[in-house]
């Protein structure tokens, strides 16, 4: 038995090798098993944890699966209407320009119903950060059709495929973005491996210290799965991400410091 | 009342008051007929006397939002707008009433619907008084029929949404926002520091500091019973708003045998009709809502106890006076007089349904 440890061992600080963040609540998550909203909450809440910002940051939930994230962010935050977070992220960045103001928002929040307000913060060249979690359907309604939905998609509003002769064209919003002067810092990362997990970190990190420097826009994408939306297993939903949705969506850096690194 | 004396229009003063009041922030869209309160606070560039925040949105709906952003941190913000943006922010109104956040709204009635015209109207009475939004909640409404009141009801306006955290609509039309008056100009109050809204508001979302649990600013809540129990609060909430914020003018009612129920613009006119008809041995006077809602129901049920009938003008087909017979006794008759679609009555007009409608019948 000497090579076993005991439970009151693990609890010794030095013992430990991994422990959530604070900054995450104990509250169960709604997200289904295999979602990738999880990890962005708990790698934002990280950052803001080893940052030391808890204290300064105001965060803004959307409608949408994450509508709930106030209820798992251990930060004054504020729930949105749908498609408005931009909004209220402006004015509380206005009124309160030294602290850390974040946006969380899926896809149909971000880029159909609050197309308006996303392009102008943007080109406002707003002092906050955007995370925007694409999982190409509408997750909370049931698996309806995105403004991100790929070609040929299906959704149980485009239940024969997305046809973009009639529904339209996948948007990209990032790269629509990135070309806006009033954005700085514009990345597409991904949470579905661990590499890619600590690479979305990096970004997330880099997206906040941007902005206390007050450069303009921070906008990180999170592409992600949705394992129940697509009716998936979460394995091959990962799977169908990195074959379908990745070549449409690439991953990397679209500006940086202000400029252009890829063409969009 | 302040001692500095200017000359302005009812747009401006108001304008002016939101500076002096000490207000922290202001997000508009333009439209007529009070695009001047914009115009004049990016003139006067109140963030380099105050410290004020002014910003252009990108729409009404960006603007509401704002506002909400800005009041959950408890932030004196404000908006104004007209009739069709009131409409476009009616999603907004109804999140800050669920979510319990001060701020004042200033909505330039124009005559309807849809794009209508850009002249004065008062047909949006039931969109700020019965609803507008969707789910159980109440406006404070404040309708001013001066120039002095646009400045003054800006200070009275934020007292209430911070003393009951509702918001409060500023009920006015373009005739009133467009004409000049003399007002008084009241003294610059200092914004409030942070350390003091966190003092005051501890509900506002400042950062999670070690000493409390997060603050969240929602209107959501899954359980329906927990939902339940907040509805129940906010509806205490404004029973005690009906009981203590009640505002009325009555000009000449003492000896009155017929009132004009009327607010704003209305009100202005039917003073001049008051003194025609009295000049002509008809008794009249004025009973005016100052504040919309709360409805003053009991003083003017107590009123069309002594009188011989009540006639309500509004630029409307008749929305207040709804209200007007919902509370004035039986026996006495209400009649309605209106123009609608940015037409303003004349004196003589009202003046003449007065004697056709009561005296000679």
């Amino acid at each position: 038995m000497s090579d076993t440890i005991t439970k009151e061992q693990i609890f010794k600080p030095e013992n430990i090798v991994y422990k959530k963040t604070d900054l995450m609540t104990d509250n169960v998550l709604s997200y289904c098993p295999g979602c990738g909203h999880g990890t962005a909450h708990r790698i934002l809440m990280e950052v803001i944890d080893e940052m030391g910002l808890q204290s300064k940051t105001i965060g803004i939930a959307p409608v949408g699966c994450s509508v709930l994230a106030y209820e798992f962010m251990n930060v004054d935050m504020q729930q949105a209407a749908h498609g408005r977070a931009p909004a209220l992220a402006t004015a509380i960045k206005r009124l309160l320009p030294d602290k850390t103001v974040f946006s969380y928002q899926g896809d149909g929040d971000l880029a159909a119903i609050g197309t308006a307000e996303t392009i102008h913060a943007c080109n406002r060249g707003e002092n906050f950060t955007v995370i925007f979690v694409n999982n190409g359907i509408y997750g909370m309604t049931g698996g309806q059709m995105a403004p991100t939905t790929l070609e040929g998609m299906k959704s149980s509003t485009s239940p024969y495929g997305r046809d973009p002769q009639s529904m339209g064209h996948p948007l990209k919003m990032t790269e629509l973005v990135a070309q806006l002067p009033g954005t700085y810092y514009v990345t597409r990362q991904a949470v579905h491996t661990p590499a890619a997990v600590r690479k979305a970190k990096k970004a997330i990190r880099k997206a906040i210290e941007l902005q206390q420097q007050k450069v303009g826009m921070t906008f990180v994408e999170v592409v992600s799965n949705c394992n129940s939306g697509w009716k998936m297993t979460p394995v091959d939903s990962n799977k169908w991400m990195v074959e379908n949705m990745f070549p449409f969506y690439p991953l990397g850096d679209i500006k940086v410091d202000g400029k252009l690194v890829k063409e969009v | 009342m302040g001692k500095e004396l200017r000359l302005m229009k009812g747009n401006e003063a108001f304008a002016e008051a939101v500076i002096r009041d000490g207000a922290d922030g202001y997000f508009g869209y333009p439209i007529t007929p009070q695009s001047e309160v914009m115009e004049y606070l990016m003139v006067e560039k109140p963030y380099e006397k105050t410290g004020m925040v002014v910003l252009q949105a990108e729409s009404e709906v960006a603007a509401i939002n704002m506002l909400y952003g800005g009041a959950g941190c408890g932030k004196k913000v404000l908006t104004s707008s007209s009739s069709p943006g009131m409409s476009l922010m009616q999603e907004g109104i109804s999140y800050l009433a669920g979510s319990e956040l001060p701020c004042i709204i200033m909505d330039a009635m124009r005559g309807g619907p849809g794009l209508g015209t850009i002249q004065p109207g008062q047909a949006d009475y039931f969109q700020v008084t019965k609803g507008g939004g969707h789910g159980d909640y109440r406006l404070i409404v404040l309708a001013p029929a001066s120039v002095q009141e646009m400045y003054d009801f800006v200070e009275i306006s934020f007292d209430l949404a911070f003393k009951y955290r509702n918001p409060v609509i500023v009920l006015t039309d373009g005739a009133i926002g467009q004409m000049m008056e003399k007002v008084y100009i009241g003294e610059q109050k200092v914004r409030l520091t942070e350390e003091e809204i966190k003092e005051k508001y501890p509900w506002a979302t400042l950062g999670k500091t070690p000493d409390r649990e997060r603050n969240i600013i929602t209107s959501l809540d899954l359980d329906p019973y927990r939902h339940e129990r907040h509805n129940i609060k906010l509806q205490k909430k404004y029973k005690e708003i009906e009981k203590n914020e009640v505002r009325y003018e009555e000009i000449n009612c003492d000896d009155a045998d017929y009132i004009i129920v009327a607010y704003g613009t209305s009100a202005r006119i039917s003073q001049k009709s008051m003194d025609i008809a009295r000049e002509k041995g008809i008794k009249v006077g004025i009973f005016r809502p100052i504040s919309l809602w709360p409805f003053p129901k009991k003083a003017l049920r107590q009123l069309s106890e002594r009188v011989k009938g009540i006639l309500a003008v509004e630029m409307s087909a008749g929305q207040m006076v709804e209200d007007i017979r919902m509370h004035a006794v039986e026996s006495t008759p209400v009649e309605h007089y209106g123009r609608m679609g940015g037409v303003i009555p004349t004196p003589n007009e009202i003046v003449d349904v007065i004697e056709n409608t009561f005296v000679k019948s």
